[in-house]
């Protein structure tokens, strides 16, 4: 077979890539994965939870907002930048407040998977144990704060996907937290409904649906079926 | 010569015993675990205070005094100190008290709850003292390994001891990492 397809590596593995391509998509799309958290297929590439972090020529980037070009020598599976990733999932886990045998996104969640994936055992640092409030306001849906990890998947969705702009991100650093296009700062004085993708892009359980509860069993969940890597490479056509 | 047994001691501080209901769970391979290991103090011997043992598992976090002056007992007399469960590993359900004041959440329940009347919050020395939060251990001693899950599978324990049996640094492979 012959290709004139251009191509990058990754660590030492040629990956052909397409115009506009990220290196991150044009190497799940090869069959070889990085972890990723706030990127998701179909998603404007956002860049800010820097699990998919990578190094290209000498400079750490990540992967998912990195244009893949002709030539590029990129490193993921190295010890420094597997360390690197396993202690930013240790600090996501160390900031909110994430009760997983008593989450009902448990199962389903991509941070939970991207902990397994890198064999994370403990968050390690001292937990910040933050005061979030629950949003009970909305019929049809709750929005639980502890879990937020501040992806703006939600935000992103609802501004290109729905035409809303219902979340938007609000303060810097620690107070850094997820807010809604209300005055008085409820979800229920918003124009969200349940069916905007808005809905269901978190992945994590800020998202909750009222009226049901752990309607999936252990076991048949969706990274309990397939883990993140999988899944990952599924989706992207990979082998 | 036979290798000496490792000496293990086992404690459940603020947890539900779950985590040790799961290593029961290894089944007929305790069997198997009796041959690499000796109990010294755990719920499985009635034997409470530990000395000089080469493992202590931490089942439960810390939400009370005697919780902290047990887990430094042990961090002192255990050459490995592993955090089993998620409330020992984040403080688990208990720390889900930690948005709340302790004051009112022991008049809500002692007192002003529904269908409480004439209630007193219980006031003992025999009682120890509730810390303001619930920690997981991490927060007070250094850790050495981690075995998550609510509770670690049969499996993870037997993973574990299995390498620590072996002298290597335990690890837990595939689909033993769980946190739920």
């Amino acid at each position: 077979m012959t290709t004139d397809r251009r191509t990058f590596t990754l660590d030492g593995h040629d990956i052909p890539f397409d115009e506009g391509q990220s290196v991150l998509d044009a190497a799940l799309a090869a069959g070889l994965f990085i972890p990723f958290l706030c990127h998701k297929p179909g998603y404007e590439a956002h860049g800010s939870c820097r699990v998919c972090m990578v190094r290209v020529g000498g400079r750490w980037q990540a992967s998912c907002t990195t244009p893949a070009a002709a030539g590029l020598e990129v490193e993921s599976t190295v010890e420094d930048l597997v360390a690197m990733r396993r202690e930013i999932v240790q600090f996501l886990f160390t900031e909110g407040n994430h009760f997983c045998p008593s989450c009902e996104a448990s199962g389903n969640c991509t941070l939970q998977a991207v902990g397994y994936e890198l064999g994370v055992t403990t968050p390690h640092y001292p937990p910040f144990s933050p005061t979030r409030p629950l949003d009970a306001s909305h019929p049809e849906m709750l929005l639980d704060l502890n879990r937020c990890i501040l992806c703006e998947l939600c935000v992103r969705a609802s501004a290109n996907v729905d035409k809303k702009s219902v979340f938007a991100l609000s303060g810097r650093g620690p107070t850094k937290h997820l807010v809604v296009s209300a005055e008085s700062g409820r979800l229920a004085d918003t124009s969200f409904s349940a069916d905007d993708a808005a809905a269901h892009v978190c992945p994590v359980g800020v998202f909750l649906p009222r009226g049901q509860g752990f309607r999936t069993p252990l076991g048949a969940r969706k990274f309990d079926v397939e883990p993140l890597r999988v899944a990952a490479l599924r989706r992207a056509g990979g082998t | 010569m036979p290798s000496p047994k490792l000496r293990v001691a086992t404690t459940s501080l603020a947890g539900c015993f779950g985590c040790h209901m799961s290593l029961l769970d290894i089944d007929e391979r305790l069997s198997s675990l009796v041959e690499l290991v000796e109990f010294d103090a755990s719920p499985l011997t009635d034997l409470k205070t530990p000395v000089a043992c080469d493992v202590g598992l931490i089942e439960g976090g810390l939400c009370n005094a005697e919780n902290v002056r047990t887990l430094l007992l042990f961090r002192r007399e255990c050459k490995v100190l592993v955090a089993v469960g998620a409330c020992a590993i984040t403080g688990g359900l208990p720390a889900q008290r930690n948005a709340l004041d302790v004051r009112d959440c022991l008049e809500s329940v002692y007192l002003t709850g529904v269908g409480l009347e004439g209630g007193t919050i219980p006031r003992d020395r025999e009682l120890p003292l509730l810390l303001e939060k619930v920690h997981p251990i991490h927060d007070v001693v250094n850790v050495d390994y981690s075995l998550p899950g609510c509770p670690p599978s049969a499996d993870a324990f037997w993973a574990f001891f299995e390498d620590i049996a072996a002298g290597r640094a335990p690890r837990l492979g595939h689909g033993l990492i769980r946190y739920d």
